[in-house]
């Protein structure tokens, strides 16, 4: 039953035979439609910066689930931000893909290592990664570490091990990996920039 | 970028060169049509191929692949012949007075102090004439040959529009439109901007492209000015802020150099880099090197470093020479590295020589892998086929993959081209067990440091004395370490202008690097990011959109360093006695008392104008130099210098010095170049609309709109190679090939250059072997070992290649 909201109101006028009709869900379409709950309504907003180009546009991410106990939270869609005043809610056909690039099926998972000649990766703990790795290190740093140049310079310096920084890591992420190596005395140290 | 991305809609303007913003920087580029739109501009494009953003342009023409400096050279020189061009201000405001030691010079490409055996320059000869106090002499009138811009001139008296023509391949009359819309912006009232990316420093001139168009802006006196500045559209959201913290070999945060062995002790690095005034009255910021650098050692160690042992300085290592990533690779090569961390990179995609870099990773002994995905350099062990072709078994590297978080799942700060510090916030856990990288590097650290503490071993000092006061140790907080950036009081801090008042009571968050000191008293992971989290809070996650001035400065959205400036030099948006330029467009201005405007003041808050204070604080001689005395690796002016793969055999200029005399080229590097016969074809590797570097081709939406990998060539090569539209082709350098689908195209056209006749052709960069996109070759399979000779910065944009159909 095609019914609009002047015909609505008639119905209505009609009084007890109206509000039944309306009772039994012959309501107007525009009027359900209303009442429907739009899904962005639901969704948690969350604002974050574009992680591809350096423009650094505004994105708000929407996200389902409450962060309760079982009710993980999922974002299911991005989109500029308005009040953003470089992009002003717009973004490129590159930023337009972020929410497959968070839910590439190529994300990693799990810790894993190829061992020495091996065609596999095989599963491990973030302990035995931690372990494993510190040992290598270790041993490596123990063995090379250049305490005095040939002079007699204090130098304090480990080059054979190196690091390569990110580009899109947070500042944060990034100051911690300047701790990280230089109190160990890497000397290797790049980013992105270098590029 | 001195300037910001709202800011290009101030240009009247907008020389597109060294870049393609339209396309790599789409929603930044909208600013630029702004400028079109609503003021007016012009907006003209200098590039190989006639890409998106030329489709937009009032004027396009076309140049050979790294020839940018003659380009450029040639509109100085239009410039100062013509003489259209801001005189007062490269009088006021650059060295173009200052006088030149008398024993500098030029000659047949090469700049006086040659050595040829080392490839480097003893610059003691780059300098000014000083007077008796030290301070550089000047000639106001210009009368004396020995006078910068007189200089300046003799030296691109060569860059004539034929020799421009013969080089560039640019013609003429294109070159001499260029010139003209450049000049008019050299009115006091009207500025360029220039917009540059990954096409200007991908060279081994890289640094030199960007130095002579920073030239040209200074003559024009576009530094300062809303609507000009050198604009540096950065490739990726953050290398600007890990650069900022100093994530390269020999930088430590915020600017400061790691010390070398050349400097012993404390005394010996603070009195290097401490600067020395080369003019009377100057602010000469880097005079406070020691506060930025102590303040910096209280971060890193906290209570173990003291007055007494250097602030800790012998923690620190210290290099012999810089280990850039070329140079370690070649190490690797070598056989001499052990061990390596990729966290968040893919150098088998982003580094020169893929093969060499695939040899390189299979001489190590453990590879630790930190990334959200699955990159290439991960699963360089495995066998590809053609696309890499490798020994599985012989590969006794041990690699370990650890997931990260990308963007959307953590806190943090990034920092875009135009300096901005913006917080983002988590939306949603990981996938699987990936941690942050601060838990992972917290998790490798806290096991070293446990092991050293039982096991001894060398110099655990260091590991042992690293400030790591985090509530948690094995999850230190985005917020805890951004504190630590901005730094804090550990006393009370007096302020000397206002007895009784303090800058910061001992504890408290910084207001800002200028109560930053050298005794102790304060610590600063990263001085210039003083003033992003303050005792007012997270300064970063500010959104107030506001543009009360219309020039689109929002000083209430998020944090620029430094000190929330938006537009650096503004004080030379001033006249020397502080009128403006131009009055619509005035940043600051002198209230009686001091400098105050819609931009933080980037000057001495009190000094009034007519002062001798250059407007350039941090040079010691406070001016824009048009003459860079010993800062560059490969002269105080550009001289243009080929490709190191040349597809001329020659350099015009001077046929004896063909190519950068200062770039570092290594033995087995040098084997792997080819020569113009063999490879005739001038090649540059680019971007695409619709990718980003080698991360959306794991993203669906973008595999589906660029699913292929494809390489341009012109109409008229492919009629002479017999190649039409959608033919495989075999694109090969000296160091290897790629297939891909060939797009023949109207948009990349043969230039005639010094007599012959020049082809590019044109290399997306986005494929590789993982991903879910259609798999392909890596393009850097191509691309040569040699970088820039200032930023070693590797030559990407301009190789040969030859192509057949495949």
């Amino acid at each position: 039953m095609q019914v609009n909201r002047r015909q609505f109101f008639k119905l209505c006028a009609g009084g007890m035979a109206g509000s039944t009709i309306a009772a039994l869900g012959f309501m107007p379409e525009k009027a359900l439609a209303d009442v429907r709950n739009y899904k962005l309504l639901r969704a948690t907003e969350t604002r974050n910066t574009c992680p591809y180009c350096s423009v650094g546009c505004g994105i708000l991410m929407y996200s389902l689930g409450d962060g309760a106990k079982n009710a993980k939270s999922e974002i299911f869609h991005i989109e500029g931000d308005p009040d953003h005043p470089v992009n002003r809610g717009a973004l490129c056909p590159k930023g337009a893909g972020l929410v497959d690039f968070i839910h590439s099926p190529n994300r990693l998972k799990h810790p894993e290592v190829r061992e020495a000649g091996s065609n596999e990766w095989k599963r491990i703990s973030w302990e035995e990664a931690f372990e494993r790795i510190a040992r290598h290190m270790k041993a490596d740093r123990d063995a090379n570490f250049v305490e005095k140049n040939a002079d007699g310079v204090t130098v304090n310096r480990w080059l054979t091990t190196g690091f390569l920084a990110a580009s899109a890591s947070s500042n944060e992420a990034g100051w911690l990996t300047h701790k990280f190596t230089r109190s160990l005395g890497m000397l290797a140290v790049d980013n992105q920039a270098r590029v | 970028m001195t300037n910001h991305w709202v800011d290009i809609k101030n240009a009247n303007l907008i020389v597109v060169m060294g870049g393609n913003a339209a396309e790599a920087h789409p929603v930044g580029f909208r600013w630029a049509i702004e400028a079109k739109t609503r003021n007016k501009a012009k907006l003209i494009v200098i590039d190989p191929r006639f890409t998106r953003t030329a489709s937009v342009a009032d004027f396009y023409a076309p140049i050979r692949t790294g020839t940018d400096i003659t380009l450029l050279s040639g509109v100085i020189r239009y410039l100062l012949e013509t003489g259209k061009y801001n005189k007062e201000y490269t009088l006021a405001y650059t060295n173009a007075a200052l006088l030149v030691n008398p024993d500098f010079a030029f000659e047949d490409g090469l700049f006086s102090g040659y050595n040829a055996e080392k490839r480097s320059y003893d610059k003691s000869t780059w300098s000014y004439q000083l007077d008796e106090q030290g301070f550089a002499k000047r000639d106001d009138t210009l009368a004396d040959p020995r006078c910068v811009i007189n200089l300046l001139k003799a030296h691109v008296a060569r860059y004539t529009p034929e020799m421009v023509e013969t080089i560039c391949g640019t013609p003429k009359a294109a070159f001499q439109k260029i010139c003209e819309y450049i000049a008019e912006t050299g009115a006091a009232d009207k500025t360029t901007s220039f917009l540059y990316a990954l096409g200007w420093t991908q060279h081994s001139i890289g640094a030199q492209n960007i130095r002579t168009m920073a030239m040209i802006q200074l003559l024009l006196g576009n530094m300062g000015m809303a609507g000009g500045g050198v604009n540096a559209l950065r490739g990726h959201s953050n290398i600007q802020g890990l650069t900022d913290i100093g994530l390269l070999s020999t930088s430590l945060p915020g600017y400061l150099t790691m010390p070398s062995e050349k400097e012993p002790t404390l005394e010996a690095y603070l009195s290097k880099y401490t600067a020395k005034p080369l003019a009377d009255g100057q602010m000469n910021y880097w005079q406070n090197y020691p506060k930025f650098f102590v303040s910096l050692m209280k971060a890193m160690w906290g209570d173990k470093a003291t007055a007494d042992n250097g602030w800790g300085y012998d923690l620190l290592p210290k290099w012999d020479k810089g280990y850039d990533v070329l140079q370690y690779f070649e190490m690797m090569h070598a056989g001499k590295v052990n061990g390596y961390f990729c966290q968040g990179f893919n150098p088998v995609a982003s580094f020169p020589n893929k093969n060499k870099v695939v040899a390189s990773l299979s001489r190590l002994k453990y590879l630790v892998i930190m990334d959200p995905l699955a990159t290439e350099t991960s699963t360089f062990w495995k066998n590809h086929g053609e696309q890499n072709d490798v020994s599985t078994a012989d590969i006794k590297t041990e690699v370990f993959r650890l997931p990260t978080t990308c963007f959307a799942e953590e806190d943090g700060a990034i920092v875009n081209s135009g300096r901005w510090l913006q917080w983002h916030w988590k939306g949603a856990d990981a996938p699987g067990e990936a941690l942050t990288d601060p838990e992972i590097l917290a998790g490798i650290f806290l096991k070293l440091k446990a092991m050293y503490a039982k096991e001894g071993g060398k110099f655990p000092d260091a590991i042992q004395s690293l400030s790591w006061s985090y509530l948690d140790p094995h999850e230190p907080k985005p917020e805890e370490l951004s504190k630590e950036l901005n730094g804090r009081a550990l006393a009370d801090l007096p302020d000397p202008k206002n007895p009784g008042q303090f800058l910061a009571k001992k504890g408290e968050q910084l207001p800002g690097f200028a109560a930053l000191q050298d005794d102790g008293s304060t610590a600063s992971g990263c001085w210039i990011f003083a003033g992003s989290w303050t005792q007012a809070g997270n300064q970063m996650a500010r959104r107030d959109n506001s543009d009360p001035s219309g020039l689109g400065n929002t000083p209430g959205w998020s944090w620029a360093w430094p000190a929330n400036r938006r537009i650096l030099y503004n004080r030379a948006s001033c006249r020397p006695d502080g009128t403006p330029w131009d009055k619509a467009r005035t940043l600051i201005k002198w209230n009686g008392e001091k400098w105050v405007g819609i931009d933080v003041p980037d000057f001495k808050a009190d000094e009034p104008p007519g002062s001798p204070m250059g407007p350039f604080i941090m040079q010691t001689e406070g001016l824009g130099r048009l003459f860079a005395l010993d800062k560059m690796a490969e002269g105080p002016f550009p001289e243009h210098y080929e490709p190191f793969e040349t597809p001329l055999g020659t350099n015009p200029l001077h046929p004896k010095v063909i190519s950068n005399p200062a770039a570092r080229l290594f033995k087995t590097d040098k084997e792997q170049l080819g020569g113009h016969e063999a490879f005739p074809y001038a090649a540059t590797t680019y971007r695409l609309t619709e990718h980003f570097h080698y991360w959306t081709k794991h993203a669906r939406l973008n595999a589906i709109m660029q699913p292929e990998q494809f390489v341009e060539i012109g109409e008229e090569l492919a009629a002479e190679k017999g190649i039409v539209h959608g033919d495989t082709v075999k694109v090969s350098s000296k160091r290897g090939y790629i297939k891909a689908k060939a797009v023949v195209t109207k948009r990349i056209k043969a230039l005639n250059v010094n007599g012959k006749k020049v082809h590019h052709v044109g290399i997306p960069i986005h494929w590789g072997f993982e991903g879910v996109a259609k798999k392909g070759f890596i393009a850097n399979t191509l691309t040569p070992f040699v970088g820039d000779a200032n930023t070693q910065t590797p030559e990407f944009k301009s190789f040969l290649v030859n192509v057949e159909k495949a």
